[in-house]
């Protein structure tokens, strides 16, 4: 998520102190009948700041989204709302737990009965304290995704939770760490957790009460404008946190940033066996440089050192995490033959309702791929290719921008590095960006071919089905789901839901799988939806901003067979950072070939009789054990299918044919 | 009807809450943990531990306040484009000013009206008395920084075509620097902009703010203003 201007607010909650406003207001005039609280016919209806506002018409040669798909219209609820899915199961879903939400929810508190008992009765001039739960959501919202053997790491603008994933449909909360300061971006490696804060309410300790508030000026003074204030207990940064023993996570580093951070990205140099890097993408203001030295916010014509236009490189000893510092703050955005730092503009957005800065002054997320030695930044304004092969030292290879792009968000590559998809989170993942009115070329995946460091736009892919105007919607961060032969992403839409994509053709992505609910309410947008959704070993996890830990598992449906489900779920990791992006690699196992052959058969590259053949050769082969006669077949079939690879009719086929025969030459149980 | 909806909404919300226990029959407890400073042992808090905010200031309140006022004087100034020059360029940054604008005044009022808080500083200190007339407040408009005085605004009011171009892009970039000030100002404060709201929507003012001055910045560095499109 990044910062926004237009938004939505909260909650059920706010309802309340909307009935009690109007409750006042009624007190103030003429009184109204009850009836008068009709919106279409009270003036102050019109002024309901909780109200969404309509989407503007389409502009001119755009399309929207499709508004008879069935996501478009599913019931509202919290926990009860209607809804859809096509090729995926929801198994499970894990609610935010108590201590990442704001206290007094309780129906039996007397303060809240209390507060129940003040609904309606008006004259409150002042929002009760209990009522806060609404405008908490934002300080209490999920965000991204981490990932380690049997444990899922959930961070959280208040901090992290970890669950035990051993049984995903069984899966439960082991430990909630309490340490807020937004967003909480989370990665792990062997025995260390690393977290985003960027607020200022982050403190060194974790402690959650922030820093007081200056005390009122005297009399007479009201003003004067006072000293900054400096506080040596503040903590904008990464943290560092030892989870050897899970039930008890101890913090042994926090490296402050000037920008804080917004996001980070674990940099795990192949040569490089002590260190870990981390990447950090700061989005929001300098600190004072009284509070860190050497913080300036100034323009880089007038101060070199700037903090804007960079990154910070943390380097982590793995051995002595407590050493972690920052060793370089590449100029990533620099013009290497003027030296001109700020050298990056978006050049023109598509959105009339807002500006964008005509200089990129930060990247917002870094996705790294260090087996093709290369990251992709999205980078507010711009797309970035860097070359990380000196990963303290990232060059700047390549740069876009697009017309339909507002903000560039993050990034993945396809597994064969030939592809990255970036996406734009137009009006900052709190706003409504799917309406029937958002065209499907705005706030949309954008895919580009990559070829000899340099990225060509390919097409967009956006949500296919319309949201309503209560549900924040946009394209928000995903992985890929590692099927054999084709390119698949799965992605969090926010209240859009997830999506998963095929763009194994770059110019023709498609949906072939989805899941949604219907908005938290349909009277005001309420903050929520998916964060991210990420495959991690076989099923697909999402972090759901207000309601909590959803699981999915994929079924089989037109578009994706059984087979290439389970073909998906060889490939096993021990660890998973998604904007650390590992090439995925497959056993050679028959499961993985029949994979092939379902798409093969679904591409049409071989005849009926072929496909039926390999199937029968591969099953007989299964049937047996792998007897030698079997295996022997099954080698037999290689040779002509080598052939087919040479003369298919697409690099797609020709890849499918080509791992194929490799697996029937040597196959494995 | 609508209230009816709503505190169902919120009935849920907070019923919700009961059924969460149901959740981990089966598993160990979890723990809360709260770490310490780096170095430094982490606390386990009792399974009842409940979530708490940090304090919310009164510059946080004043910050949305002075800016809802700030930000009018911004539309009120966008809304003479249309009567006052034929510049194209300046019209298309006027209506894209004054919808930013418009959308982030908005955005401010439901944050006060979501904490029990009054919409402007002047309606704080008063009771009931006739509010209609707060956009014209001389007294608390003055505190915003980079407003433009009741001078200036005549000025512009009165200049016409390329004059008005001139002094609406200074008036503006003024104002916007103003801005800026406001966004350091709550940030340098100790205790302000813990908020979350309050933070993401701070920052992204700053952002939009720094990209509009730039691009008036460049538009007045061009002498004449050239009419594109």
């Amino acid at each position: 998520m990044n910062r926004v201007s237009s938004v939505a607010f909260r909650v059920a909650v706010a309802a309340m102190i909307l009935c009690s406003g109007m409750s006042r207001i009624q007190a103030q005039t003429p009184a109204p009948a009850p009836s008068a609280q009709v919106p279409a016919k009270a003036p102050e209806a019109q002024e309901n700041p909780f109200a969404p506002q309509p989407a503007p018409p389409l502009p001119p040669g755009m399309t929207g989204s499709d508004v008879n798909d069935p996501r478009f219209k599913l019931t509202p609820g919290m926990y009860d709302a209607g809804e859809a899915s096509m090729g995926m199961k929801h198994l499970l879903l894990l609610k935010k737990p108590d201590a990442f939400q704001l206290g007094a929810t309780d129906p039996d508190d007397p303060k809240v009965a209390k507060t129940l008992g003040l609904l309606g009765m008006g004259g409150a001039s002042k929002m009760p304290k209990e009522l806060q739960i609404v405008i908490a959501q934002l300080a209490f919202a999920n965000s991204d995704l981490a990932f380690q053997g049997n444990h899922l790491f959930q961070g959280n603008f208040y901090g992290v939770n970890i669950y035990d994933i051993s049984n995903p449909a069984q899966a439960a909360l082991l430990t909630s760490l309490v340490c807020p300061g937004g967003q909480g971006d989370v990665s792990v490696y062997k025995n260390l957790l690393f977290m985003s804060v960027e607020m200022p309410n982050g403190r060194l300790d974790c402690g959650a009460q922030g820093f007081p508030p200056e005390p009122p000026p005297p009399a007479g003074h009201e003003k004067e404008r006072r000293l900054p204030v400096a506080q040596k207990d503040r903590f904008r940064g990464v943290r560092i946190f030892d989870i050897s023993d899970i039930k008890n996570p101890k913090q042994v580093a926090a490296v402050q940033t000037c920008r804080g951070s917004h996001t980070h990205t674990l940099v795990v140099d192949p040569n490089d066996k002590d260190n870990v890097y981390i990447y950090v993408s700061g989005a929001s203001f300098v600190r004072q440089a009284e509070e860190l030295a050497g913080c300036s916010n100034e323009a880089p014509d007038k101060d070199p050192n700037t903090a804007l236009f960079r990154i910070d490189v943390i380097k982590v000893p793995v051995a002595a995490p407590q050493d972690a510092k920052v060793v370089s703050s590449p100029r990533v955005f620099i013009d290497p033959r003027t030296g001109v730092l700020n050298s990056l503009s978006n050049g023109g957005s598509h959105d009339k309702d807002e500006m964008k800065p005509a200089d990129t002054n930060h990247c917002h997320d870094i996705t790294v791929y260090s087996a093709i030695g290369l990251a992709a930044g999205a980078c507010s304004g711009n797309g970035i290719l860097l070359d990380i092969k000196d990963p303290v030292h990232p060059k700047r290879v390549d740069a876009v921008n697009d017309p339909n792009y507002s903000y560039w968000h993050s990034a993945s590559f396809s597994n064969d590095g030939t592809k990255v998809v970036f996406t734009d989170e137009w009006g900052g993942g709190l706003g409504a960006r799917c309406r029937p009115n958002d065209p499907n070329k705005w706030g949309a995946d954008a895919i580009f071919h990559l070829k000899d460091d340099k990225l060509t736009f390919a097409s967009y892919y956006k949500l296919p089905a319309a949201q309503s105007d209560t549900e924040n919607c946009v394209a928000h961060n995903g992985s890929l789901i590692p099927v054999p032969g084709r390119d698949i992403e799965a992605q969090a839409w926010y209240q859009g839901g997830v999506s998963i994509m095929d763009f194994t053709d770059a110019a023709h992505p498609f949906e072939i799988a989805y899941f949604d609910r219907g908005p938290i309410d349909p009277k005001m947008l309420v903050l929520g939806g998916d964060w991210s959704a990420y495959w991690y070993n076989g099923n697909i996890y999402a972090s759901e901003i207000a309601r909590g830990l959803d699981i999915f598992e994929l079924t089989p449906s037109k578009f994706l067979t059984q087979n290439e489900i389970d073909a998906a779920k060889t490939v096993r990791v021990s660890e998973l950072n998604v904007q650390n992006q590992q090439k995925i690699e497959w056993p050679a196992q028959l499961v993985v070939a029949k994979a092939y052959v379902d798409q093969l058969e679904r591409s049409q590259a071989l005849p009926a009789k072929q496909i039926a053949d390999l199937r029968a050769a591969i099953k007989g082969a299964e049937t047996s054990h792998m007897s030698k006669s079997k295996m022997a077949k099954l080698s037999g079939m290689a040779t002509s299918l080598e052939a087919s690879a040479a003369t298919a009719k697409s690099p797609a086929d020709s890849k499918r044919l080509q791992a194929l025969a490799d697996i029937l030459k040597n196959p494995i149980a | 009807m609508l209230c009816g909806m709503l505190l169902a909404a919120a009935a849920a919300v907070f019923l919700a809450s009961s059924t969460r226990a149901q959740q981990v029959d089966s598993a160990p407890a979890p723990v809360v943990v709260q770490p310490g400073a780096p170095g430094k042992p982490s606390r386990t808090l009792p399974p009842s531990t409940k979530g708490t905010l940090p304090p919310r200031s009164q510059a946080d309140v004043e910050f949305m306040q002075g800016m809802i006022m700030h930000h009018s004087q911004a539309v009120e100034m966008t809304a003479l484009i249309t009567s006052h020059t034929e510049n194209k360029d300046l019209r298309s940054l006027g209506a894209r000013i004054s919808s930013s604008q418009s959308d982030e005044i908005k955005f401010m009022q439901r944050w006060l009206a979501a904490r029990g808080e009054p919409g402007s500083m002047e309606m704080a200190g008063m009771s009931d008395m006739d509010k209609s007339d707060h956009s014209s407040a001389p007294m608390a408009m003055a505190l915003m920084p980079g407003m433009l005085t009741p001078e200036q605004m005549d000025a512009l009011r009165k200049a016409k075509g390329t004059e008005f171009d001139r002094l609406f892009l200074i008036g503006m970039i003024q104002h916007h620097n103003g801005a800026l000030i406001m966004v350091k100002d709550l940030f340098d404060n100790a205790g302000a902009g813990q908020d979350a709201d309050l933070f993401d929507f701070a920052t992204d003012a700053d952002n939009t703010q720094r990209a509009e001055i730039k691009i008036m910045q460049t538009m007045l560095e061009k002498k004449p203003l050239e009419e594109k499109r």
